[in-house]
């Protein structure tokens, strides 16, 4: 495993948030690597939490990173990106374990303040859960667009040629899609 | 799907994120609440026929801006819980002030009284209307602003839909007060107070049912 420690939680702090902006306006370049550096942040995190259920935590990460994916229009530039991670990631955390014991109440293990960036780790397990067959299940007007755009890459211009739509529905296809995935996830499908 | 595969599929062709989306949603929520619940309000009940003359009354006022000022709050809070691991910040502290300072006033207002007239003052005419018709305004706004809440993404549900009831039954209560009648500082007290928190428990009870994503 390699687990890197980084000398201070400020540098990944300040250098993620510097890549997250970037990303939210329009950079794809600085956005794929935040979400990189944040899935090896995550399953830093949840290794050490989910000792008991190692098998989860790929699964995990996928679903906060699409969760930090959909609703990254919350982030508030003035806010500690750690904070705002550490809410998403702790709220899917719980979720996926009442999920699993079908509790409503549960004891919270997590509220300690345990920096959610303070690690950093590589090595991705291999997910149980494949999101390419949740993916396949979406009605096709959301899974065909997602397709154009986000695995041919092609431009919400041509995807608009291929479906017959209009540029902002394919826009909000792709969204609606993506939030359709995460419902999925949380059905437990 | 490999988490690398995920991360390329979330980052090829992003779009811009639009800023300020958490404001953007909460005033479309509130602007179009506010307008169904002023358009029953006007045509089932009907603004107060001597508005012009109880606009020189400080009660008035007070009656308009008491609610006013907590549908303020609430909304600062139901913004702050909208956005993951913002906490409430100082918005408990200006909640309990505000019901704290009419509460205040109204016991003033109550020891000064004649003993005969206080129940009067507490009661009024239309104590019954005011906790019925404040829950029955708000719930175009509860619709509206946990629609609001829905798109963003609270934490703390239970919190976040209390915070959303809030800010929809003051903000209902403010809609109500160009209608009521009453004047005195304990009916305010009594029965806007628990007009306004009957939708904030509504919401706080449905927000875990509702919010969750």
């Amino acid at each position: 495993m390699s687990i890197r420690r980084f000398s201070g939680n400020r540098l990944s702090e300040d250098r993620l948030r510097d890549l997250l902006l970037r990303g939210m306006a329009g950079d794809s370049g600085a956005y794929h690597d935040f979400l990189k550096q944040l899935s090896a942040h995550l399953r830093a995190f949840l290794r050490r939490r989910l000792t008991q259920l190692p098998d989860e935590v790929e699964d995990l990460v996928q679903e906060i990173l699409l969760a930090v994916h959909n609703q990254r229009h919350t982030y508030n530039a003035k806010q500690p990106l750690t904070a705002w991670v550490h809410a998403i990631a702790r709220y899917k955390l719980i979720d996926m374990l009442r999920r699993r014991t079908g509790h409503e109440a549960l004891n919270d293990p997590f509220d300690d303040e345990i920096d959610v960036l303070a690690a950093s780790d590589t090595e991705a397990m291999e997910a149980k859960r494949d999101l390419a067959k949740l993916l396949a299940q979406l009605p096709d007007r959301q899974r065909l667009r997602i397709q154009y755009v986000k695995l041919d890459g092609l431009s919400v211009v041509e995807a608009a040629r291929m479906t017959g739509m209009t540029e902002s529905a394919v826009k909000v296809g792709v969204h609606r899609g993506l939030k359709a995935l995460a419902a999925k996830i949380r059905g437990g499908t | 799907m490999k988490t690398d595969e995920l991360v390329t599929l979330l980052t090829n062709r992003p779009d811009p994120v639009k800023t300020h989306a958490v404001g953007r949603r909460f005033a479309i929520a509130l602007g179009s609440g506010m307008f169904a619940a002023t358009t029953a309000m006007v045509l089932l009940l009907g603004v107060r026929p001597d508005i012009a003359d109880a606009m020189h009354l400080p009660m008035c006022w007070m009656k308009v801006g008491f609610p006013a000022l907590v549908a303020t709050v609430a909304l600062f809070a139901a913004a702050r819980l909208a956005r993951p691991g913002m906490g409430l910040g100082h918005t408990p502290e200006a909640l309990t002030a505000l019901v704290a300072a009419v509460w205040i006033l109204a016991i003033t207002v109550l020891l000064k009284a004649v003993p005969a007239e206080r129940k009067e003052l507490i009661f009024g005419d239309t104590w019954l209307w005011c906790v019925l018709i404040i829950p029955l305004l708000s719930i175009p706004l509860l619709a509206a602003a946990m629609w609001a809440m829905k798109g963003l993404a609270p934490t703390r549900l239970s919190l976040a839909g209390g915070a959303a009831g809030l800010l929809a039954g003051s903000t209902s209560a403010t809609i109500y007060a160009l209608h009521c009648p009453e004047t005195g500082a304990p009916f305010l007290a009594t029965w806007y107070v628990l007009g306004m928190f009957i939708p904030a428990a509504v919401g706080a009870l449905i927000g875990p049912r509702v919010l969750h994503w």
